[in-house]
């Protein structure tokens, strides 16, 4: 363990991503620091990250000396996969079955958020809705490499995430009409989506209040796999959240945690630049939050979130990792929300044209355009998805529309699992109707 | 009852458990005369032994929190444990409140019975978000889906001198709260009971010690130490029967409540001392039918008097049993000030004996109504 630690902070010390180690920047941001100017060179980090080997100690400490740095930016590695086949187009990243999963679960995405935010402007939907436009390619890219034994943490924009991870639309836009076929029979909301078929453990509105939720799911996994021997427990765990919550004190208990006990578990920052109004570089002393993985001892990953094949590709490595048992990665994945942060944000604040850039790089029109080059699906079958989602999501709506508010009984409902506040016994009746409660009937 | 001495000759040459010389000390008792001889304890052994029993029963349980594991407990409640079920099931944590409450929480949405043990209630502070809002309102939020089977517990209010970020009682704070049960043991009995059940309780339980009971030994039953031996939740307990005034308290309270009544037999004021138990849910029906009885009350507990332990229960009797009421309800708390440091400054700030037993005078009209606050 110590040596682990020793070489990740060796590890850290070999980046000079041009000074942005506060030991040697001057307290202000100078004019020519690189994210005050240019944007552009924080995306994209050049660092090689060894995930594909096995983190034995040894190992590491045989490539110390040649002082390659950890961390790469999955473009690289895509990038050296098409050199290395010298023809992409022969050898694209997904199959076709493949491309169509990926594209119809982010047309999915796009399209029930956009229908939210209709229903929000005619009132059939109230309160705090947070939206998941842009972000599509990191829920459609991680998610679907999941079984449904794996969970999903997420926080108060977790409606793509629920979708993802199988919830049915009906079921998510029942519960954002407060009605009672909802997820949650209408009791949680639009920021706390539970399932526990599906394993999505919320939905959370306290930002960095999943992550070490999301943490004790891994290890349950890992108890269940090491203290009650079901050895083919490999279930990995997915915490998404904001690069706000990066600062916040929970999310670095959970990486030393994490790292410390070598946990299944993947901590995925949507990195949208923006926490609600704060710019993320107005709010954080060192910016590139994948930096932060290896402090604690587990590889930091920097990732371009715009791309879903890029994301799926790290998606892999991650969750590979965590499944063999290797422990936490942080990855970083670089996004951009194309609303605001909920439906009653204005969105004054940031630049049209930093928009307009990442409107350009929608990923739903990316992943179009790759498997178009790659002959991997014709114009009409994305068609024809298109239409399929569209009757999907309006079927919901009426579904929604259609169904009954909550009963009035229902106000005191499941507020305990076991309202009698006492227990249910070994025959699942409860203790207290036993009158023999206190008498010697367990076996120690 | 042989059966029930054989199962302990077994369990006590099984070796190694921390109850393992009152076991035979208990055997040697039942063969001297057949009656329910009765063994005293500490209440930190009887936590222990129902933390031991109910992790040798079902392995989902398992303990984490600061020195539970090696150090064998802040205050050695977790003696032993470390020994006898290894480093992943008595997990040592770093200082990370939030970060390991959260893990706890996590851990038992999906399928494990955390026993998350905080040094003192005091830091739980800094676990509060998770104590509140991922652990009390997750039931409520799934709609019943994903239920939340936590343990919290560790010392609660004032020790001797600690100071006064380490003496804050929370009985008031967890139980406004809906969706968690709040239990407060006096004895070693309730120690044992009351925890078995919040170990086996599918919904999140605060549980405050007392570090100042722990060394405490108190009478307990064969029952008592079977390990099936479970208090129910909601249930108070009537510690001494009176027909005067009724006194409620918990945890050490109790033992201040009882010792004040024995004061007001000699003036011929019986007191109905209730030991209180369950602070979420309160037992409303047994307080409001001894109020009945007796009707003056007299409300007795360690922490901070505004929106406390006893402002909910005089509301309670006041909504149901107005009619019933002789005198104006009597409250005593602890001072409207954060502890102070100094000895006499905090005897002053908590309540003693002599205050109960004024207050139950005043309350039986043996006495002036006071008129003056601190």
């Amino acid at each position: 363990m110590a040596a682990t630690a020793f070489s990740a902070s060796k590890f850290t010390q070999s980046f000079s991503l041009n000074s942005t180690r506060s030991v040697d920047r001057p307290p202000l941001f100078p004019a020519s620091h690189p994210l005050k100017t240019t944007p552009s060179s924080f995306l994209g980090s050049t660092r090689k990250l060894s995930l594909s080997s096995p983190s034995s100690s040894t190992s590491r400490r045989r490539r110390r000396p040649s002082r390659s740095p950890a961390v790469v930016a999955v473009s690289e590695v895509v990038k050296e996969k098409k050199s290395k086949s010298n023809v992409s187009l022969s050898n694209p990243l997904i199959t076709n079955e493949e491309g169509l999963e990926l594209y119809e679960d982010m047309v999915l995405g796009r399209s029930f958020e956009d229908m939210c935010a209709q229903m929000y402007y005619r009132g059939k939907m109230f309160g705090f809705v947070h939206l998941y436009n842009g972000q599509e390619a990191v829920s459609t890219g991680f998610i679907k490499l999941l079984k449904q034994e794996d969970c999903v943490v997420s926080t108060y924009r977790d409606h793509v995430h629920a979708l993802s991870k199988g919830v049915p639309a009906r079921a998510v836009m029942s519960e954002l009409f407060g009605k009672t076929t909802g997820c949650c029979r209408g009791q949680g909301g639009s920021m706390h989506m539970f399932s526990k078929e599906h394993n999505l453990l919320g939905g959370f509105a306290f930002i960095g209040e999943g992550i070490p939720v999301a943490t004790g799911a891994a290890f349950t996994s890992k108890y269940r796999r090491e203290v009650l021997k079901e050895a083919d427990c490999d279930h990995v765990t997915l915490a998404f959240f904001g690069d706000g919550t990066c600062n916040n004190g929970q999310f670095f208990e959970c990486l030393n945690m994490a790292a410390l006990w070598k946990l299944p578990i993947v901590f995925v920052v949507e990195n949208n630049l923006w926490a609600i109004g704060m710019s993320h570089l107005r709010a954080t002393s060192d910016p590139e939050i994948w930096k932060k993985g290896p402090a604690f001892g587990m590889p930091g990953v920097h990732v371009d979130g715009m791309d879903v094949l890029k994301v799926r590709e790290v998606a892999k490595e991650a969750i590979g990792r965590a499944r063999r048992g290797e422990g936490p990665t942080l990855v970083e994945c670089e996004t951009y929300r194309f609303r605001g942060h909920s439906l009653a944000d204005p969105d004054e604040l940031r630049d049209p044209a930093e928009k307009a850039r990442y409107a350009s790089r929608d990923p739903i029109s990316a992943l179009k355009k790759y498997m178009f080059e790659n002959n991997l699906a014709s114009e009409a079958e994305l068609k024809a998805i298109d239409k399929k989602i569209d009757e999907l999501v309006e079927d919901a709506v009426e579904f929604a529309d259609e169904s009954p508010l909550p009963a009035r009984s229902q106000l005191l409902e499941n507020v305990f699992a076991d309202p009698r506040g006492f227990g249910i016994g070994p025959d699942g009746r409860y203790r207290c109707e036993d009158p023999k409660f206190t008498e010697g009937t367990a076996q120690v | 009852m042989f059966g029930i001495i054989s199962h302990k000759l077994v369990a006590s040459t099984a070796g190694g458990s921390p109850g393992q010389p009152i076991l035979r000390a208990a055997v040697l008792a039942m063969m001297s005369n057949y009656s329910t001889a009765t063994k005293q304890i500490m209440v930190r052994e009887a936590l222990n032994s129902a933390l031991d029993e109910e992790m040798a029963a079902d392995p989902t349980v398992f303990l984490m929190g600061e020195e539970v594991g090696e150090y064998e407990g802040a205050y050695k409640v977790s003696k032993g444990l470390l020994r006898k079920y290894g480093p992943q099931r008595v997990v040592d944590t770093p200082i990370t409140e939030a970060g390991f409450t959260g893990i706890g929480v996590g851990a038992s949405c999906h399928g494990l019975r955390p026993i998350v043990e905080f040094m003192t209630f005091n830091f739980a502070m800094q676990a509060i978000d998770h104590i509140i809002n991922s652990a009390a309102k997750t039931n409520y939020m799934s709609a019943g889906n994903i239920n939340v089977p936590i343990v919290f517990r560790g010392p609660n209010g004032p020790a001797a001198g600690v100071g006064a970020q380490h003496s804050q009682c929370y009985a008031a704070w967890y139980s406004s709260c809906p969706g968690l049960k709040v239990l407060a043991p006096y004895s070693s009995e309730d120690a044992r009971g009351l925890l078995k059940t919040a170990i086996r309780d599918p919904d999140p339980v605060v549980f405050l010690e007392n570090e100042l009971l722990y060394g405490e030994s108190f009478p307990v039953s064969d029952e008592v130490l079977d390990s099936s031996f479970c208090l129910p939740i909601g249930k108070a307990k009537i510690e001494k029967e009176g027909k005067d005034v009724t006194i409620t308290a918990f945890s050490r309270m109790v033992g201040y409540a009882l010792k004040a009544a024995e004061i007001l037999e000699k003036e011929d004021l019986e007191a109905e001392v209730i030991n209180l138990r369950s602070i979420r849910p309160l037992d409303r029906s047994l307080i409001n039918n001894s109020v009945r009885k007796t009707n003056r009350l007299v409300t007795v507990e360690e922490g901070f008097p505004q929106h406390g332990v006893g402002a909910e229960i005089c509301a309670s009797v006041v909504e149901e049993n107005f009619n019933y009421l002789d005198a104006p309800v009597e409250r005593i708390s602890g001072a409207d000030a954060p502890m102070p440091y100094a000895a006499n400054l905090e005897r002053l700030a908590l309540p003693q004996v002599e205050d109960v037993v004024r207050a139950a005078r005043r309350a039986c009209y043996r006495s002036v109504p006071t008129a003056t606050t601190a």
